[in-house]
């Protein structure tokens, strides 16, 4: 191993700097590929930053607090042989590119598509070279396209990566529906854009809807990922789906947003306010509802799949927070082979972005 | 969704309105540009250009050029709006609301009141206000700390894009009056702004930069400069919370206390006025409710208690901007 930097890495279209919280490692320690180094905290969100290989790490070229672009160097890995003079000279030569590792991208453009009288708003994020089957993404209730953040890039480097908002969210057409409708509404998406079998995953109502899809749809569906799903069980906090939809107020909807998570210091200002941003639009706030009373009538789950597991032949990922405070982690037993369940401790209902690292190497090791 | 200039997301809050309810009508100096000049239609969309295009697609009854008469704009705009009308009238600059003040003050805003709840007046008057333009002492001027003292109008300040069309399809929805403040210096400045029409309630400040140690309140221009200054003394490690108010009636106290009971200290920067300017009026309303949260002095920023000066230097030295805010904050650190 040579030299290898560490730098800011890019969390979705909107990020230009991120500022540095703490070090995991100290210069000179051994670390491994994986391991998490640093917290580095952006407008939208705070997460770990991982060894994007084993070494040592020399240098930290940060202080906690600085904020710094997307891209630039905050450390460096490389071997004990590697000298001081070589380091400097690296250090000194560096500058921000747009390859190589947590580089700023460019930005994938907002799209949108006519499926059934519906304008669908979507990403695509697509490698030079495709290798993998696409994998088409489905946020949850309230939720949009980005919510993905911290998870579209990974698969993104073999294979082409749709982030869809569903009907009545982000900036897809304001209608609601029932998990039948939704689903057919991303089959329509799935035969315009992707006439081929895909990988398909989802969080919560976007995991139900998935769910809906790939059982009554299962030749198209190639993998199953299910973050926090909804659909596996009649338990809902009813507390969170009424409470997310009277709140019209920054005030009020940040501790409804908290209980998304285990960790609620990572609720930001920025969080709430493209929540709110989302929530104002004519018509949103009456799709959300429209959407809640079909599929949380009464303060539970309209659907519960679990009778129909077995129907589903592909590889299936199931990943729960185990504190999540919204849809409660209900006990599985007896599952076929072809499914993985995976339960995280200290997380609460959003594992894409509290855990993302877990979730991301288990959603990789799924797609087809 | 794509990036807007404030003129052009203003233009969209009226188009979508116009499409929306039919009784929304427009009327204005040169709106649709030029009567009994040249002829020509559209010629001007507004003195700045925001009505720009409205009248291609909603017609010369619903996009009314007025004679250069401010009291009978307000008077008619008045009316309309008790009869059944929601009239968006536009008074050129701010600075004429002398000769138009009674159908706003004496008569608009008191309808609901007298005829006890039984009125409705769903008037938007769109002005501009704000210093810098080089347009002397009479065109210059920003007085919303007058109509914020009215009770029975509303008062926005929208301080970009994405506020502006928010806040105005929220004024034209309102079924009360509604004085709604343009800074001629923001009309070129853009944001994200989305397609659809959505609307920002009123009475909810905007928290456009967040911290620990300062609070300022900034409205319309001045969160521009209050943004600035604390993205520079973010370098030193001070954080600067900047609250907008985005309307000072009603207004978002709670949020303006909430922030300075975390930071403890305050400053204020405000184009309105030297005194009785809508800054002071916050400012007694923390030392009011929230004075043992303060651990420093309030420290207000605002212009000298002189005419907006016609001297380029004169105009610049007169507006509140971000030197002498950055001063005052570090003057109670």
């Amino acid at each position: 191993m040579t030299i290898m930097p560490l730098t800011v890495p890019k969390w979705g279209l909107s990020m230009t700097e991120g500022s540095v919280v703490a070090f995991h490692a100290t210069p000179g320690d051994r670390v491994a590929a994986g391991e998490e180094l640093y917290e580095l905290e952006t407008s939208k969100i705070a997460n770990g930053v991982e060894a994007p290989a084993s070494g040592v790490l020399r240098r930290w070229l940060a202080v906690p607090g600085q904020v710094l672009p997307v891209g630039a160097l905050v450390g460096i890995l490389a071997d004990e042989t590697v000298s001081d003079a070589e380091l400097d000279a690296f250090v000194a030569g560096f500058v921000i590119t747009d390859s190589g590792p947590g580089a700023p991208d460019a930005a994938p453009e907002y799209r949108s598509i006519d499926i059934d009288g519906l304008s669908i708003r979507y990403q695509l994020l697509a490698p030079a070279a495709a290798t993998g089957a696409p994998l088409v993404l489905l946020h949850g209730f309230g939720g949009d396209l980005h919510n993905w953040l911290l998870n579209a890039d990974p698969p993104a480097a073999h294979r082409r990566v749709y982030l869809l908002d569903l009907p009545g969210h982000g900036g897809s057409s304001k209608v609601g529906g029932d998990l039948a409708a939704l689903a057919a509404t991303v089959s329509g998406f799935l035969r315009a854009l992707e006439p081929g079998a895909v990988n398909l995953g989802g969080h919560s109502l976007g995991a139900a809807v998935a769910l809906q899809l790939a059982l009554s749809d299962p030749s198209r569906v190639l993998s199953l990922a299910l973050i926090a799903p909804a659909g596996l069980g009649e338990r809902i906090n009813s507390g969170y789906i009424g409470g997310f939809l009277r709140a019209g107020r920054h005030r009020d909807l940040k501790p409804v947003v908290e209980m998304l998570f285990h960790d609620q210091g990572l609720v930001t200002r920025e969080m709430i306010e493209d929540l709110l941003k989302a929530r104002r639009i004519d018509g949103a706030e009456a799709a959300l509802r429209a959407i809640a009373s079909a599929v949380f009538p009464e303060g539970r789950q309209a659907v519960d799949f679990r009778d129909r597991l077995v129907e589903l032949a592909m590889p299936v990922l199931i990943v729960r927070g185990a504190e999540d405070a919204i849809i409660p982690p209900e006990p599985f037993a007896g599952l076929p082979g072809n499914f993985q369940v995976e339960t995280i401790p200290d997380c609460g209902h959003m594992p894409h972005l509290e855990a993302a690292s877990a979730v991301n190497r288990a959603i990789a090791g799924i797609l087809r | 969704m794509a990036t807007k200039s404030y003129r052009q997301a203003l233009n969209e809050a009226l188009a979508h309105e116009m499409r929306r309810d039919p009784d929304v009508v427009i009327m204005g100096e040169d709106v649709a540009g030029g009567a009994g000049g040249t002829g020509e239609v559209d010629a001007y969309g507004g003195p700045l250009g925001v009505t720009k295009g409205l009248i291609h697609e909603f017609g010369a009854g619903r996009v009314i050029d007025t004679p250069i008469t401010e009291s009978a704009i307000m008077g008619m705009a008045a009316g309309c709006a008790m009869t059944g009308l929601r009239p968006v009238a536009e008074l050129m600059f701010a600075d004429f609301l002398g000769v138009c003040l009674d159908p706003i003050y004496n008569q608009a805003a008191k309808f609901r009141y007298m005829f006890g709840g039984k009125a409705r007046t769903p008037l938007v008057v769109r002005t501009t206000i704000g210093a810098g333009f080089r347009a002397a002492a009479q065109h210059s001027q920003s007085p919303y700390h007058l109509f914020t003292s009215i009770p029975g109008l509303k008062v926005v300040l929208p301080s970009n894009a994405y506020d502006a069309k928010g806040l105005l399809i929220q004024a034209i929805r309102d079924d009360d009056p509604v004085i709604f403040l343009e800074h001629k210096l923001l009309y070129d400045t853009v944001a994200e702004v989305p397609d659809e029409a959505y609307v920002i309630p009123f009475g909810e400040a905007a928290i456009t930069r967040t911290g620990k140690d300062v609070t300022v309140v900034a409205m319309s221009r001045m969160v521009h400069f209050a943004n600035e200054v604390a993205d520079r003394l973010l370098a030193e490690r001070i954080a600067v919370e900047v609250v907008d108010p985005r309307t000072t009636s009603p207004l978002d106290l709670d949020t303006i206390i909430e922030s300075v009971s975390k930071t403890g200290r305050l400053v204020l920067i405000d184009e309105s006025a030297n005194r009785c300017s809508v800054a002071a009026d916050i400012a007694a309303l923390v030392a009011e409710h929230a004075f043992t949260a303060l651990k420093a002095p309030i420290r207000l920023v605002l212009p000298p208690h002189t005419p907006v000066p016609f001297a380029p230097i004169l105009e610049d030295a007169y507006i509140p901007g971000p030197a002498r805010l950055e001063a005052a904050i570090r003057s109670i650190l």
